[in-house]
C-alpha cells in the first residue's frame, strides 16, 4: 500500500466550474495526517483550530480538522498523488 | 406545527457529527426519516415479506394489500382521480424517464418540439436531449430571470402548434422558486401540448392536487418525503397512461405471453395501468414505507409544512442580510419561493463554505445542485445551498448563522 493509501479514504471532485478536489482521509489517521501535512507545508492562516491555509510547491490549499482537503487547479490524478505524497512524508 | 415534538420521531436528528449536534440543511437533496417510516421497513419484513400480486398464499396477499393500500393513499395525497394513475418508481430521474421513453419515443419526430426551462434539474434535461437524438425533435427553453423566476411572457411565447409536451419544475431545487405549473399546463392544453411537471421539491413541501393544477404527469421521489430511497411516483393521466406503451418489460407488467406457433413468436398482451409500467418485482417495503410518510406529512398538514417552512426561510434570510459576505441568490420577494436558500461567500468556494458547516455539524450543499444550466444564469461557478423540513428550527438557523459570520472571517 502506498503512503497515500495509507491515509486517503476518498478522493471526490466536486460538481461545480471550480473543479476543486476534496480529498478525505481515513477517520482513525486523520489527526496524523494532518500533523504530517502541517509539517510539510508552509501554514499561512489557522482559524480556531479548524481550517488550515497552507502552500505546498506553490500550491495553496486549505484542510479542514474534520480531515478533509480541498485542493483546486488540480491537472489531473497524477499531479494530486504527487502532492499528497510529499504532503504525508 | 410544533417541530419540536416531530424531532422526537427523528433518530438520526439525536447524532454528533464532529461532536457538535446534527444540524441538517440538506433536505431538497434527501430528508430524514421518522421512526414510523423505519419501523414500517422493519415491519414488512419481520410480518408480511413475500412478493406481491398473483400469487394466493396469505402472505402474498397481505403483501399486495399493504403495497396497494399505500399506492391509494399516495393517489388521494395528490387527489389522483384514483389509484391506478400512480405508478411506482425508483423516483423523480426514473418517472420522468419512463414518460420521455415510453411517450416520447413514440409521438414524438422531426418537426415536433418539446418545451423546458433553463432552471431544470438535469433529470428533466438530460432525458428529453437523449430522446431528440434518437427521434429527431427540437426542445426549446424557456429564460429565467436573473433573481431565478421564470420568464413567463418568453415562456409563453415559445409555445407553438409543433409544442407537443412541456416540462417544468414546480419548484427549483437551486432557488426555491416556485413556478405557477398549473398557469402554465392551461397554456400548454390551448396548444395540445401535455404538462409534465418535476414535483420533486413540490410534493414534499406544499399541497399539491393534480387535479385542480391539470397537468398531465408528475413525478416525485420518496425519499425527498420523508420515505426511503429507491421509491418514487410517476403520476399520470389515465387516458394518457391507457394510450401509452410500456416503459420495461418482464414480469408484472404482462397480461399474457403466448408462444403463436403460426408466428413462431411470442404473442404479449400488457396489463393495465400502473402495473403496465411496473415490470419486475417492485419495491415492496419501499412503496410501504412512502405510504407511512405520507400519513406522518397529512397527519401534520401539508398547508403547515408549508407555512413552516417559509417562516424558518424569512427568518434565515433576514440573518443573512446581515451578513457582510453572504450573497443570497434568487428572488427577494420571499413569497415566490419554498425554504431552500443558495448563497454564496464572497472570497470563498461553496465547497469551503460546506467544509467548514460540516466541521460544525451543519450539513448543507454544495456544486451545481444538478442544475448547471441555472448556475449559468445566475453566473456562478457554484453555490451553496441551505434547505429545511419539518424537523428544522429556528435556533438551528441561529447557529447555522453564527457560522457564516465566523466562515466571513476567512
Amino acid at each position: 500500500m502506498s503512503l497515500v493509501d495509507d491515509f486517503v479514504a476518498r478522493i471526490e471532485g466536486t460538481c461545480g466550474a471550480e473543479k476543486d478536489v476534496i480529498v478525505v482521509f481515513k477517520y482513525d489517521k486523520k489527526d496524523e495526517a494532518i500533523a504530517r501535512i502541517r509539517k510539510n507545508a508552509e501554514l499561512k492562516n489557522s482559524i480556531a483550530g479548524i481550517i488550515f491555509e497552507l502552500v505546498f510547491r506553490d500550491k495553496s490549499f486549505r484542510v479542514y480538522a474534520s480531515g478533509k482537503a480541498i485542493f483546486r487547479s488540480i491537472k489531473d490524478k497524477k499531479e494530486l498523488y504527487d502532492l499528497l505524497a510529499g504532503l504525508l512524508l | 406545527m410544533d417541530s419540536y415534538k416531530i424531532r422526537e420521531d427523528f433518530p438520526i436528528l439525536k447524532i454528533t457529527i464532529n461532536n457538535n449536534p446534527l444540524i441538517y440543511f440538506d433536505n431538497a437533496a434527501t430528508t430524514q426519516k421518522p421512526r414510523q417510516v423505519i419501523e414500517a421497513i422493519k415491519d414488512f419484513y419481520e410480518a408480511h415479506n413475500a412478493n406481491v400480486h398473483r400469487a394466493v398464499h396469505t402472505l402474498s396477499l397481505e403483501a399486495t394489500e399493504l403495497h396497494e393500500k399505500a399506492r391509494e393513499r399516495i393517489s388521494r395525497f395528490i387527489n389522483a382521480k384514483d389509484s391506478t394513475e400512480v405508478v411506482f418508481v425508483r423516483g423523480t430521474t426514473e418517472a420522468i424517464n419512463l414518460v420521455a421513453y415510453s411517450w416520447g419515443l413514440r409521438n414524438l419526430g422531426v418537426g415536433d418540439e418539446v418545451l423546458l426551462s433553463l432552471m431544470e434539474h438535469h433529470s428533466n434535461i438530460v432525458p428529453w436531449e437523449i430522446i431528440s437524438k434518437i427521434r429527431g425533435f427540437t426542445i426549446k427553453y424557456g429564460k429565467v430571470h436573473a433573481d431565478g423566476t421564470l420568464d413567463y411572457e418568453d415562456f409563453e411565447s415559445k409555445f407553438s402548434s409543433k409544442t407537443k409536451m412541456t416540462c417544468l419544475s414546480h419548484v427549483s431545487n437551486v432557488s426555491g422558486v416556485i413556478n405557477d405549473v398549473g398557469k402554465i399546463a392551461r397554456v400548454a392544453h390551448e396548444h395540445h401540448a401535455l404538462m409534465l411537471v418535476d414535483g420533486a421539491q413540490s410534493v414534499p413541501h406544499m399541497p399539491v392536487d393534480v387535479r385542480d393544477l391539470d397537468v398531465d404527469f408528475l413525478a416525485f421521489s420518496g425519499h425527498k418525503m420523508l420515505g426511503p430511497t429507491g421509491i418514487g411516483v410517476l403520476y399520470g393521466k389515465k387516458e394518457l397512461l391507457e394510450k401509452m406503451e410500456p416503459f420495461q418489460g418482464g414480469g408484472e407488467m404482462i397480461k399474457e405471453v403466448s408462444f403463436n406457433h403460426g408466428r413462431g413468436r411470442c404473442d404479449i398482451s400488457w396489463n393495465e395501468p400502473p402495473w403496465k409500467f411496473e415490470a419486475g418485482t417492485p419495491n415492496i417495503s419501499g412503496s410501504i414505507a412512502l405510504g407511512e410518510a405520507v400519513k406522518y406529512l397529512q397527519q401534520i398538514g401539508m398547508d403547515e409544512v408549508f407555512q413552516h417552512e417559509r417562516e424558518l426561510n424569512e427568518h434565515a434570510v433576514e440573518q443573512l442580510r446581515e451578513c457582510t459576505k453572504v450573497i443570497i441568490h434568487g428572488p427577494s420577494d420571499l413569497s415566490l419561493k419554498c425554504g431552500i436558500i443558495p448563497f454564496t461567500v464572497d472570497g470563498l468556494s461553496s465547497h469551503d463554505v460546506a467544509l467548514y458547516c460540516d466541521n460544525y455539524g451543519i450539513m448543507i450543499r454544495s456544486g451545481f445542485h444538478c442544475a448547471q444550466p441555472l448556475h449559468e444564469v445566475f453566473n456562478l461557478a457554484s453555490s451553496a445551498r441551505a434547505s429545511f423540513y419539518i424537523y428544522n428550527t429556528r435556533e438551528e438557523i441561529d447557529r447555522f448563522i453564527e457560522v457564516l459570520k465566523e466562515i466571513e472571517q476567512l
